[in-house]
């Protein structure tokens, strides 16, 4: 007879396992998923994992989708450790690359290696202001943030939506919803002839490593565990919650405001509607799944980017669904939760006794 | 300038109508919550209803399989919430959220053959009456019966709560499983039922929008209505009545935006549709800033897990 018992401390070794289980299960479960569809399981599985990161433009397709969610899972991470809910980096994203374009967009005739630097600043100060909403009423109204970050992704997308159909449309381009091109200097360099990847993927590097350091060599990033393992405690301590909750909030929005100017002023280099594939929402789950540790974050962020890809090129070559992405990103953050059960209990096996 | 009162009466019932997914979702949710339970899948469960529920009409051309089968896939689907969180005890925000991601993607998966379609005429109640009293027969004739049962869901979850012995115990569950517990009651069996009911009220909410409002399928269709439905049960202070009258007033704003549109006043189109988010923080800030109201009002152990082995 197997029974369940519970471990008299979480297993260390199995919190970096589950993460693995949980990509494992999720592809079987994929497969089951593709097989009722209608289609050969393994051959899917194939074209969506493998065949779109097997040459040198899929990797650098690869490494251009992982940026973002990177990038906004460090931030989160920053948050989700202290037990706040921050879940609107998506409009922390847009409204960074609204603040951001907009000043690209004052430079639009002009060249200069000041431009691209206040661009990049503007991003993320746009990203902190929008989260600084969430952060404000919860810390002095007490509102739920995760209610109000959510509410503010809508209407940052309405914002965006009227800036690029109204006053920012660009007045040579037949009404397209679309601003203009911004100069070049003003755009992120490509690192590679003929590639996509963009000189973002440095800021997301550079994320990761100051994350690292906070968290596990400063003072704040021991304040922030220990808030996320019991507020009460944290309390005891006498540390400063208000002004953590407002900063935690405040990194966040800068990453995700960073990622949103990734997206515009890399390979697209304008303000149009879609600034980005719900990567915001997406990074949620690549915080998880990368157990908000900076490195996990990064194995995370390149293996949730294949879903993006795998996405594309099953719509494209099997005329399978594009929203199988977000299906499997779901059953990953599923299969992660449930795995974590093992964290905390473990099967015995014991002799049948009546 | 003569008013049309019948006019006036259209225009409420149009509010009306546009509360109902709100009011099913809401009270749905408030079930769940009041056991102690945080589902923050309310917007997947509900965009799954509303594509099990357009899919099925058009399959089986049978209404009456479509509504309950939306009901049921809401049902299905909040299982998997209630397995992950009452017996693997994960994180209620995080399993809702996953909830929410997979709802979306495999209702846009399901639905694809389904865009374009036309939706099918949903029958409507007294509809003869329609005629017969000036400004309150529009408002209460001629509807479909899940409007009608919308607006007296409200009144029979609070008697629910409030009078009956069950509701007692779900309350009980809600604000302390540990003395439920001790009194012999089944914590887990409760809530894994209230997360159930919840996910049915979600799918009947979904199909709603599908089959009778819209009634198309359009992906993406509930757009964020799930969330404003979460936001209605803070607004509510968990009381079934104020969900009443929450639900009028984001119906109104949605309503407002058409015909302030219809009149060409000048105001961007864009602005219209983010009023009702924005109102939806403020009457949040407005709500909240009571703490201890807000404390003193909220199931003592919302989103927290209970695991009896503790």
């Amino acid at each position: 007879m197997i029974k369940i018992v519970k471990r008299d401390q979480p297993s260390k070794a199995i919190f970096f396992f589950t993460p693995v289980l949980a990509i494992f299960l999720t592809l079987i479960a994929g497969g089951i998923i593709f097989y009722i569809l209608g289609f050969k399981p393994f051959e899917a599985l194939k074209f969506f994992f493998i065949v779109p990161i097997a040459d040198k433009y899929g990797f650098s397709e690869l490494l251009l989708k992982a940026t973002p969610l990177c990038l906004i899972a460090i931030g989160l991470s920053f948050c989700f450790k202290s037990n706040n809910w921050n879940i609107g980096a998506e409009g922390q994203l847009t409204f960074g690359a609204i603040v951001s374009g907009g000043v690209a967009l004052l430079f639009y005739d002009q060249e200069g290696f000041f431009i691209l630097p206040i661009v990049i600043l503007a991003g993320a100060i746009g990203g902190m202001i929008y989260a600084s909403i969430p952060a404000i009423l919860k810390t002095y109204f007490n509102t739920n943030e995760i209610l109000v970050s959510l509410m503010l992704v809508y209407v940052s997308k309405l914002i965006l939506d009227y800036l690029v159909v109204g006053p920012w449309s660009n007045p040579e381009g037949f009404n397209f919803p679309e601003t203009r091109q911004f100069s070049d200097s003003a755009r992120l360099p490509l690192l590679f002839e003929g590639l996509r990847i963009h000189a973002g993927i440095f800021l997301a590097l550079a994320a990761v490593v100051i994350s690292w350091f906070v968290f596990y060599k400063t003072y704040l990033g021991f304040q922030m565990k220990v808030s996320g393992f019991s507020l009460k405690t944290a309390k005891y301590a006498g540390y400063k919650g208000k002004k953590m909750i407002i900063l935690v909030f405040l990194i966040s929005g800068a990453c995700a405001g960073l990622a949103g100017v990734g997206e515009i002023t890399g390979p697209i280099g304008q303000l149009h509607r879609e600034v980005s594939p719900d990567y915001g929402f997406t990074a949620i789950i690549v915080a998880f799944l990368g157990r908000l540790h900076p490195v996990g974050i990064i194995f995370a962020s390149l293996v949730v980017a294949i879903t993006y890809l795998g996405a594309e090129t099953a719509q494209i070559f099997m005329q399978i669904p594009k929203y199988t992405g977000q299906v499997f990103q779901g059953m990953i953050l599923f299969f992660l939760l449930a795995s974590d059960y093992l964290l905390f209990f473990k099967f015995k096996l014991i002799g049948s006794k009546k | 300038m003569i008013v049309d009162v019948n006019f006036v009466g259209l225009i409420i019932a149009s509010i009306m109508a546009s509360a109902v997914p709100l009011i099913l979702a809401s009270c749905g949710e408030l079930i769940t919550e009041r056991s102690g339970v945080l589902n923050l899948g309310v917007e997947g469960m509900m965009i799954i209803g509303a594509i099990s529920g357009f899919a099925l009409m058009t399959v089986t051309g049978s209404l009456i399989i479509a509504v309950f089968g939306a009901m049921l896939a809401g049902v299905l689907i909040s299982t998997i919430f209630a397995f992950l969180t009452q017996t693997l005890i994960t994180n209620h925000v995080a399993t809702g959220l996953a909830l929410t991601i997979f709802g979306i993607g495999i209702s846009a998966m399901i639905g694809k053959n389904f865009v374009g379609i036309p939706g099918k005429e949903f029958p409507v109640l007294f509809e003869g009456l329609k005629d017969t009293i000036p400004l309150l027969s529009p408002i209460l004739f001629g509807h479909s019966i899940v409007f009608y049962f919308a607006f007296a869901l409200p009144f029979i979850t609070g008697y629910f709560l409030k009078k009956t012995k069950i509701g007692l115990i779900v309350r009980a569950v809600g604000d302390s499983p540990e003395s439920a517990s001790n009194q012999g009651i089944n914590v887990r069996f409760v809530r894994y039922a209230c997360i159930l009911y919840g996910g049915a009220m979600c799918g009947l909410a979904g199909a709603y929008l599908s089959m009778i409002y819209t009634p198309q399928w359009i992906e993406n269709m509930t757009g964020g209505r799930g969330w404003i439905a979460l936001a209605l049960v803070v607004f509510s202070t968990w009381n079934p009545i104020k969900i009443l009258i929450g639900a009028m007033i984001f119906g109104g704003l949605t309503i407002i935006q058409f015909h302030m549109q219809a009149i060409g006043v000048r105001i961007p189109v864009q602005f219209l549709t983010a009023l009702p988010y924005i109102v939806t923080i403020i009457v949040l800030v407005v709500i909240s800033r009571d703490s201890r109201k807000i404390r003193l009002s909220t199931p003592s152990s919302l989103g927290k897990s209970f695991h009896k082995d503790n």
